[in-house]
Formats: C-alpha cells, sequence, structure tokens
C-alpha cells in the first residue's frame, strides 16, 4: 500500500476521479458531517436571491476532503505529513471532479524519505478547482 | 474555530469518511482499521475542520432562539454574524475560504481530546478578476491533544469579496 521511494519517479503521476455529477444531498451530507451549515452551500433561495450566485456550491472543504481521498489512496493510511490547498475555483452540483499528484521531489529528513506532491484537481471542463501540495512519508 | 474542546469519536470519523465520499476501512472498521499501518482507526486529513461541531458560538450554525440569515418559506433579511478570518468553516458570511493548510505531527484517532488554540495570522488585500477587492485574512490553529502534544497545525485563509464571484 504504501509508496517506495526507490521504485517512484520525480514527474510521475497519480490519478483518480473523485466524484461524477455531484449531487447536492453529498453537500448536505458535508455540510452535517463538518458543522459548516453556511447556507451557500445547501440554501438555493438564499444563494441565488440573497448572495447572487447562480446556485448553491460545495464547501471548498467537501472538494479538500475528496481530493485528500485520492492523497490516501496513493500515498497509504496515516503517511501524510503535510496537505494544503488554494481553493482556484467554485465547484457546483453537476461537476465531475478528477484529481491529481504529480511527484515533485523526494527530501531526506533525518533518515526518513519524504514524497512532495503537486496536487490538482479540475472539473469536467478542465477548470483547476483545487490547487496544492502534499507531503508524505515514503518507505526507502 | 474556538472549541474548548474537540473529542474525536468514531461515529463523527464515519460520518465525515462518508460526506466525502472515502469508504476506506480504515476511517470506520476497528478489525480491518488494526490490520493496517495505522494499526486502527485513524480519522481522514481534512477532519480538524470539523471541530466546528464544539465551538459553541460557532456563526455558521444555527441556533434555537436567535435570527439566521438562511431562509424559511422566504428570505429572512437577517445578516451573517461575521466570523473569525479564515479559520475555521473558511470566510463564512459573506466571504469564502481561499486556503487551507495542515501539517500533521500525527493523525487523529478516536478517543483523542484536543485542544485548539486559534492565532490571529496576516491580512492582506488585491484585486481580483472576477470579483473586485479581495480582502484575505488568515488564521492558525494549533490542534493539541490530552497529553498537551501539538497533533495538528491547521492555516486558513478566508478572502471576503466585493461581488459574488461569478464562475459559471
Amino acid at each position: 500500500m504504501a509508496l517506495s521511494a526507490s521504485k517512484l519517479k520525480v514527474g510521475e503521476t497519480h490519478t483518480a476521479r473523485l466524484v461524477e455529477d455531484l449531487k447536492r444531498t453529498q453537500i448536505v451530507q458535508y455540510a452535517g458531517a463538518s458543522g459548516d451549515y453556511n447556507p451557500l452551500h445547501t440554501d438555493e433561495i438564499f444563494t441565488t436571491k440573497v448572495a447572487g450566485y447562480p446556485s448553491v456550491f460545495a464547501h471548498g472543504m467537501l472538494t479538500m476532503g475528496m481530493t485528500g481521498k485520492m492523497l490516501t489512496d496513493y500515498v497509504g493510511d496515516a503517511r501524510l505529513t503535510k496537505y494544503g490547498v488554494r481553493f482556484t475555483s467554485q465547484v457546483w452540483p453537476g461537476d465531475t471532479l478528477d484529481s491529481s499528484a504529480t511527484l515533485k521531489e523526494i527530501k531526506d529528513e533525518g533518515g526518513q524519505k519524504i514524497g512532495v506532491f503537486d496536487v490538482s484537481t479540475k472539473n469536467q471542463d478542465g477548470v483547476e478547482v483545487v490547487s496544492g501540495y502534499a507531503e508524505a512519508r515514503l518507505d526507502p | 474555530m474556538t472549541a474548548k474542546t474537540f473529542p474525536v469519536e468514531a461515529s463523527h470519523i464515519l460520518m465525515f469518511a462518508r460526506s466525502v465520499g472515502d469508504e476506506n476501512p480504515v476511517y470506520t472498521d476497528p478489525e480491518a482499521a488494526k490490520k493496517t499501518e495505522a494499526g486502527g482507526i485513524i480519522a481522514p486529513p481534512t477532519f480538524a475542520q470539523a471541530s466546528a461541531q464544539f465551538d459553541p458560538d460557532y456563526f455558521l450554525r444555527p441556533k434555537a432562539g436567535q435570527a439566521w440569515f438562511g431562509s424559511g418559506k422566504n428570505p429572512t433579511g437577517a445578516q451573517p454574524r461575521s466570523g473569525g478570518g479564515g479559520g475555521g468553516g473558511g470566510g463564512g458570511g459573506g466571504g469564502l475560504h481561499a486556503e487551507q493548510h495542515f501539517e500533521y505531527h500525527r493523525h487523529l484517532r478516536p478517543g483523542d481530546v484536543l485542544t485548539a488554540e486559534v492565532k490571529p495570522g496576516k491580512t492582506w488585500e488585491r484585486e481580483g478578476r472576477r470579483s473586485g477587492k479581495l480582502v484575505f485574512s488568515e488564521s492558525i490553529t494549533e490542534y493539541r491533544d490530552q497529553k498537551g502534544e501539538l497533533v495538528i497545525t491547521a492555516r486558513g485563509v478566508g478572502v471576503r469579496t466585493e461581488r459574488p464571484v461569478d464562475a459559471r
């Protein structure tokens, strides 16, 4: 499951589909689990009539959470040491998201190999919605 | 995010993992998780964000007897209370979540009882392409466990925009 530094090549990419046709119900589910009940994510009347958006949209943290699944499926359980993102575009109900992690470098921290990855999640139009990085402990 | 204590519970981890579409048994099945490198159930990497549940004053949760800015039959006209900067639920209120960063000193497990200390970070401005002037504010949250050890450092950036970001 875990990645081995000796078998990885800088520049290699892992990709995964995060979600197809994102459902409003999943956004509600994330609101309930995370405790972030901002009506921009679940309340169409507020979001369109008061806030002026075309529709409700996903929590950035939902996209970060789904992107996190791509990472942990790839690097292994409990292996992440850093994970950070910028939310570069909104994610709307109906979006289909694909995510990738590209190995940027392997560094050595006191004998522990650490993989540094560029992370990117894009929607069905190729627009990047999350741009970030992750670092994970690797086997030798 | 000013949760006094944030008890990490197995059922909460299960609900959170499901909500991000992650069915990895390391988050839900104690027996299966025992056989993994994690050695037991752990929380998914963005779980610390759910500490909002334990903040008694969290401004993005409706509270009994208080005005709420989300709609009922119609818009209520209530104004969102302004929240902190970029910490917790992102920008909140009229703002949005711009960035989120986590540093894991170890991964969370059911039974951990965390305390969160929030430190304000920088604020800065820039002109946005789609939404007018953007005001960014950063906050840093240090999550410590029941032994006082630092387990997760989170840095959030919220942004307030002059007008809605219409990316459609």
